[in-house]
């Protein structure tokens, strides 16, 4: 554990560095734009460290694919329109199986919107693209969380080739606080995807001569993500034994929630917060055995029914008991949460 | 005298993909005839483009990559940026290069990304069936142009190397050629490459083709468009103004 006084988008950068990672390509937009500038400022003084600064945020996304296809840890960051164009590369990476990273600041709405915070990023990172939505999204809910996600997510995508995201937003992005880092784990290795052999020339493409040959490729790719689920998905469950009443959220309106759980407990409200790590798998084991015991549960989200869809959808049963509280674009405070179980 | 077929060419891949009398085949032939004689076959990677090009996907005995619309390009500058000692090509048809992918060109071009973009030229959107390129000739008849192309509203046929001359640096190789023509076009890939190895800048070759399928001409027709095709746009290098 280190202790450091960053913002999270330099918490981002921090452990990007950490887990090797060894290109970024990307374009400026707000929140994310220090990642760009931070990534840059490390070049500065790491050779290894490479970047460019492309023409949008299209070929930001297809150039990474390309040094991924060289065996290098490369990478992207970038929020709102420049997600959207992002959607073509990782559309991609998906279906062609490449360790695709990708830190997303959420922002709200579409153009210029609101440039700092939203949740309504959730369904374009899980499920945006013409494929499937075979990808893993993690969820950052504090600036601790933008550094040991960012290691992370190199080895989950290298290990699994899957497209993988974080999300974050600019509170994180842009808030600089006093942050425990813990070490990250030992990154895994990658390794060059194109092998550069003559004799057995590697070929990767996105187009096939009839449905039931691309079928055969999406089933063993549907195969590989399933089993992927138990070693990948992740929850933080909090307070949640006997809890009556259990708030699920993510990102920083987890971490408001979590706050407001602490408020409640100390006035012997049951209350407990699941909070999913990762958005896409979830860790429907754990929210299963945390909501076992719940009459009521609430789900917040600066979105309206992003996440909550994507929960629902996988644990139905929890739409009996639901309370959803949607606030598109805005954000919780704790204060608020409180007081909405109060009355 | 030469071997019929390059050495480099995959003989898996056979039959080819491509539709009977396609000058984009020519082109891969003589592309691949260039790698066997600087015998440069270990060093290359090639990234395609959708469109016709895909089809080529396992063409050739190296390593190669079939990326999106319009973006062979980037895909393949992030390569080169990560393996700065292989041979970097890119390939594309004239909508990926010329519309949809054109900011990708001009802006590797500005930059003088250090690596061999190759374009196909034949008027057309061929994969698609026939629609209009920037390319189509003034009076040409196509799906989307069926009274003829009006250059008044449509704008002149799009010169893409002479634009592309504007921006690149004085070290990029820009040429044209074509496929009525191997000599010229193996010398000019050539050149497009070596630019690559020794000058370490950008190259850009746009290939006259033919498109017998679409335009629903017999041989002797296709290369006579052809011959119209290159009054239209000048082979040889693009010297800057």
């Amino acid at each position: 554990m280190t202790k450091k006084f960053l913002t999270g988008n330099e918490a981002v950068v921090l452990g990007a560095v950490d887990a090797g990672a060894e290109m970024f390509f990307g374009y400026p937009i707000t929140p994310t734009t220090e990642i760009l500038e931070g990534w840059i400022k490390s070049a500065q003084t790491d050779r290894n460290l490479k970047y460019l600064q492309t023409e949008d945020e299209t070929s930001a996304g297809f150039a990474v694919i390309g040094a991924i296809l060289a065996g290098k840890k490369a990478f992207t960051a970038t929020a709102g329109i420049g997600h959207v164009l992002m959607q073509d590369p990782i559309s991609m990476a998906e279906n062609e199986r490449l360790p695709f990273v990708a830190i997303i600041g959420q922002r709200g709405g579409p153009s210029t919107g609101t440039v700092i915070y939203s949740q309504q990023e959730v369904n374009l990172a899980a499920l945006g693209g013409n494929g499937d939505g075979l990808r893993i999204v993690y969820s950052a809910s504090s600036v601790a969380e933008c550094y040991s996600l960012s290691a992370k997510i190199f080895s989950t995508a290298w290990r699994y080739r899957f497209p993988t995201i974080l999300l974050s937003d600019g509170y994180l992005g842009k808030s600089r606080i006093s942050s425990e880092l813990s070490r990250p784990l030992k990154p895994y290795p990658a390794t060059k995807i194109l092998k550069e052999e003559a004799k057995k020339p590697t070929f990767i493409r996105n187009c096939y001569g009839s449905e039931p040959e691309f079928a055969k490729v999406l089933r063993k790719n549907i195969d590989d993500y399933k089993n992927m689920i138990p070693r990948v998905a992740e929850c933080e469950c909090y307070k949640v034994v006997g809890a009556e009443t259990i708030f699920i959220a993510h990102g920083s309106v987890a971490a408001a929630a979590k706050t407001a759980v602490d408020q409640l407990r100390e006035r012997k409200n049951k209350i407990g917060l699941v909070r999913p790590i990762t958005l896409r798998p979830l860790d429907c084991g754990s929210i299963r055995k945390s909501i076992k015991s719940a009459k009521k549960i609430f789900i917040f989200e600066s979105a309206f029914e992003q996440f909550s869809r994507l929960v629902v959808y996988k644990i139905p049963e929890i739409a009996a008991k639901l309370i959803p509280v949607f606030k598109p674009a805005e954000g919780f405070t704790p204060e608020e949460i409180v007081n909405l179980i109060s009355n | 005298m030469k071997n019929i077929t390059p050495n480099c060419i995959n003989q898996n891949s056979k039959p080819s993909l491509f539709c009977p009398g396609c000058g984009q085949s020519i082109a891969l032939r003589h592309l691949g005839f260039v790698i066997d004689e600087m015998k440069i076959q270990k060093k290359v990677t090639l990234g395609i483009d959708i469109g016709c090009s895909l089809l080529s996907w396992n063409y050739f005995n190296f390593d190669t990559v079939q990326g999106h619309h319009g973006r062979s390009i980037p895909m393949m500058v992030g390569f080169k940026m990560a393996r700065d000692k292989r041979i970097v090509l890119a390939m594309m048809g004239d909508g990926g290069g010329y519309a949809i992918g054109l900011q990708s060109l001009l802006h590797a071009a500005y930059r003088n990304n250090p690596i061999s973009a190759i374009l196909i030229n034949n008027t057309d959107y061929s994969m698609t069936g026939g629609q209009a390129a920037p390319t189509t000739l003034a009076g040409e008849i196509t799906t989307t142009t069926p009274d003829g192309r009006d250059v008044k509203t449509l704008g002149d046929p799009f010169h893409g190397p002479e634009l592309v001359r504007q921006i690149a640096k004085s070290s990029a190789y820009i040429a044209r050629a074509s496929v009525s023509n191997p000599i010229m076009l193996e010398k000019i890939l050539t050149r497009a490459i070596e630019n690559q190895i020794k000058n370490n800048s950008f190259s850009f070759v746009e290939i006259l083709s033919i498109c017998p399928t679409n335009w629903k001409t017999n041989a002797k027709k296709s290369f006579d468009f052809l011959e119209k095709m290159e009054k239209v746009y000048p082979e040889g290098e693009i010297i800057k103004n």
